[in-house]
């Protein structure tokens, strides 16, 4: 089989991308080129980033926000000056970003927080509550992360699940959401772009209908964030969270944006060093928003890096970033649908899609295309992708999700195609 | 680590079916991918009379426990998992090991296996289904017996 030429050119210079990527640069399975295709699970780092985190471990390390020498200082600068940049990378203000062991400890964040202004007796928490008989609003597409937080907040308080369902392409079906976002819904959670079928959610839709009924919005961005430009201005949610290692930045770090004034209203989540304001034995207060919300000792080197992640990619262009991948996924929707028996679970053109495409080939089981795709160098991801309720509406155990990003090129797609057609042959599926 | 022997097996698997009539059946599910298999076993006068099961799986899991069918029905429950304890050691070997071919047979062909971590477990699902299952069946005429 030989490459097909792309429909489309790429805004980005992939090579030279490439470059900055030091893991990119070295071969796997005895010597084959990598093909790596699992940037939705996770991202490749560029030198700056490991660089960045490197030059705060060997320069500046110190605990943040305690102590008064000269390092204290640098570290409580690096770490604040983070969390402007990053800030500035979705439109927001610093002291509107929390910064959280990942994404799903930041939506927990806000799904304990709203359990624990529940049981409040301050006319604080008390705005903020969830009472037997209200409702939670979430899809039939959400990563386990948006999932069970909501569904423990609802054994918690008596509050009920409801979801908003999946079609046969792959997109929400809104013709219901007036039904079910209904007027005792207090929290409405949903991912911007599923990490399964690519679908990028209609945001504005589902906003309109929540503030019609007074509800919190909670947006999912770890598959938005990465990929595209955000602003959560524009979004007009109440919460976004988003994961660091997605995005070119480090493990161990996760974001919440929140609204000032809900930030400023909930209860904390984690308590302990850090989020205080002033402690007795049998009482304390606590701190103003973000500190509120970032028990323990910070996660500077993580927030650093992160940093450095976002001024890459503000530097590459996320209008850049998002027209790239958007020219790779038509190029990829277009491959597969050359391969007979090979059926992609979500949307089939790259309209309001972004670069997660998940497919089934008749008769191999996700592994089994995972494995020999494996062998000759291409990393894709199979399984149920933390969206097992999603499997279980397509009917279907398993998915092999091939996921892209800046620094993949239309040879990666190629190479896609190719070990599916070697897959194909070895299994003997015609 | 696809051996012709697992190919088969996946293509023509022995003891796909719902066995009618058992003494015990299990569920078990890898959550790390969502395969499942239910498992029921058939144990008369301690012997493994008669093995069956559903599910869903990788070629893997599903020649494995075709496999592990085939080799352990006719033995005595010790036998069996005295088979399924060489199989699990194999599997953990991380490719290393040496199998033992007189007790494991045609499950040898998994050795390649073990040198993928990812998919120990799915070589293993059978097995650990059958291991439960038989002893349970164990329990349960230990207690028919009291």
């Amino acid at each position: 089989m030989t490459s097909r030429t792309p429909s489309s050119v790429t805004a980005l210079d992939v090579a030279r991308i490439k470059a900055d990527f030091p893991l990119l640069q070295r071969t796997i399975r005895d010597g084959k080129r990598l093909v790596y295709l699992d940037s939705g699970a996770t991202s490749q780092k560029p030198s700056s980033v490991l660089d960045a985190e490197r030059r705060f471990y060997e320069m500046h390390n110190a605990a943040v926000h305690r102590g008064a020498h000269q390092l204290g200082e640098e570290a409580t600068d690096a770490y604040e000056g983070a969390r402007e940049t990053i800030a500035r990378f979705i439109g927001a203000q610093s002291r509107d970003i929390v910064f959280t062991k990942n994404a799903t400890e930041a939506i927990n964040l806000v799904a304990y927080s709203l359990g624990n202004a529940s049981f409040s007796d301050t006319v604080v928490g008390q705005s903020l509550s969830l009472q037997p008989g209200d409702r939670i609003v979430v899809t039939e597409m959400e990563h386990h992360a948006n999932l069970i937080p909501w569904q423990e907040l609802c054994r918690r308080t008596g509050a009920e699940l409801a979801w908003l369902g999946v079609d046969d392409e792959g997109r929400l079906d809104l013709s219901t959401v007036d039904q079910i976002i209904n007027d005792r819904t207090k929290v409405v959670a949903f991912t911007h772009q599923s990490n399964v079928l690519g679908t990028i959610n209609p945001v504005a839709e589902i906003v309109a209908r929540a503030r019609a009924v007074r509800a919190l919005v909670v947006l999912d961005a770890c598959q938005s964030a990465p990929h595209m430009p955000l602003d959560v201005v524009e979004l007009g949610v109440d919460f976004v969270t988003f994961s660091g290692h997605k995005m070119l930045g480090p493990t161990g770090i996760g974001v919440l944006w929140g609204r000032t004034e809900i930030l400023a209203a909930m209860p904390p989540f984690l308590t302990g060093g850090s989020m205080i304001e002033t402690v007795y034995m049998d009482h304390a207060t606590y701190a103003e928003p973000p500190q509120r919300f970032e028990a323990g000792t910070p996660v500077a080197a993580q927030a650093v890096g992160l940093a450095a992640a976002c001024d890459y990619l503000t530097a590459v262009g996320m209008d850049k970033v998002f027209d790239h991948e958007h020219a790779l996924t038509s190029y990829a929707l277009e491959g597969l649908a050359s391969i007979s028996g090979l059926r992609v679970i979500g949307p089939n053109n790259a309209v309001h899609r972004g670069g997660a495409v998940s497919f089934l080939v008749d008769d191999i089981h996700a592994h089994d295309v995972g494995q020999v795709l494996d062998d000759r160098g291409v990393e894709v991801r199979v399984g149920h992708h933390c969206a097992w309720p999603l499997m279980r509406r397509f009917g279907i155990a398993a998915t092999t999700r091939a996921s892209f990003y800046l620094y993949n090129d239309f040879s990666d797609v190629d190479a896609l195609v190719e070990s599916l057609d070697a897959a194909k042959s070895f299994f003997g599926v015609k | 680590m696809y051996q012709e022997i697992i190919l088969d097996h996946y293509r023509n698997p022995v003891g796909r079916l719902i066995l009618e009539p058992f003494d015990v059946e299990v569920h078990h599910v890898n959550p790390t991918c969502g395969d499942e298999i239910t498992l029921r076993v058939k144990i008369d006068d301690g012997v493994v009379t008669a093995i069956g099961h559903q599910g869903q799986g990788c070629s893997i899991s599903q020649a494995a426990t075709s496999v592990m069918t085939e080799l352990l029905e006719g033995r005595t429950v010790q036998q069996a998992l005295d088979v399924e304890a060489g199989f699990l050691a194999l599997m953990q070997s991380r490719g290393e090991g040496q199998p033992d071919e007189d007790l494991l047979e045609d499950a040898v062909a998994f050795s390649g296996v073990s040198k993928y971590p990812a998919r120990v477990k799915c070589a293993l699902l059978g097995w650990m289904a059958f291991k439960d299952a038989a002893l349970q069946a164990v329990a349960q005429s230990v207690k028919d017996q009291s």
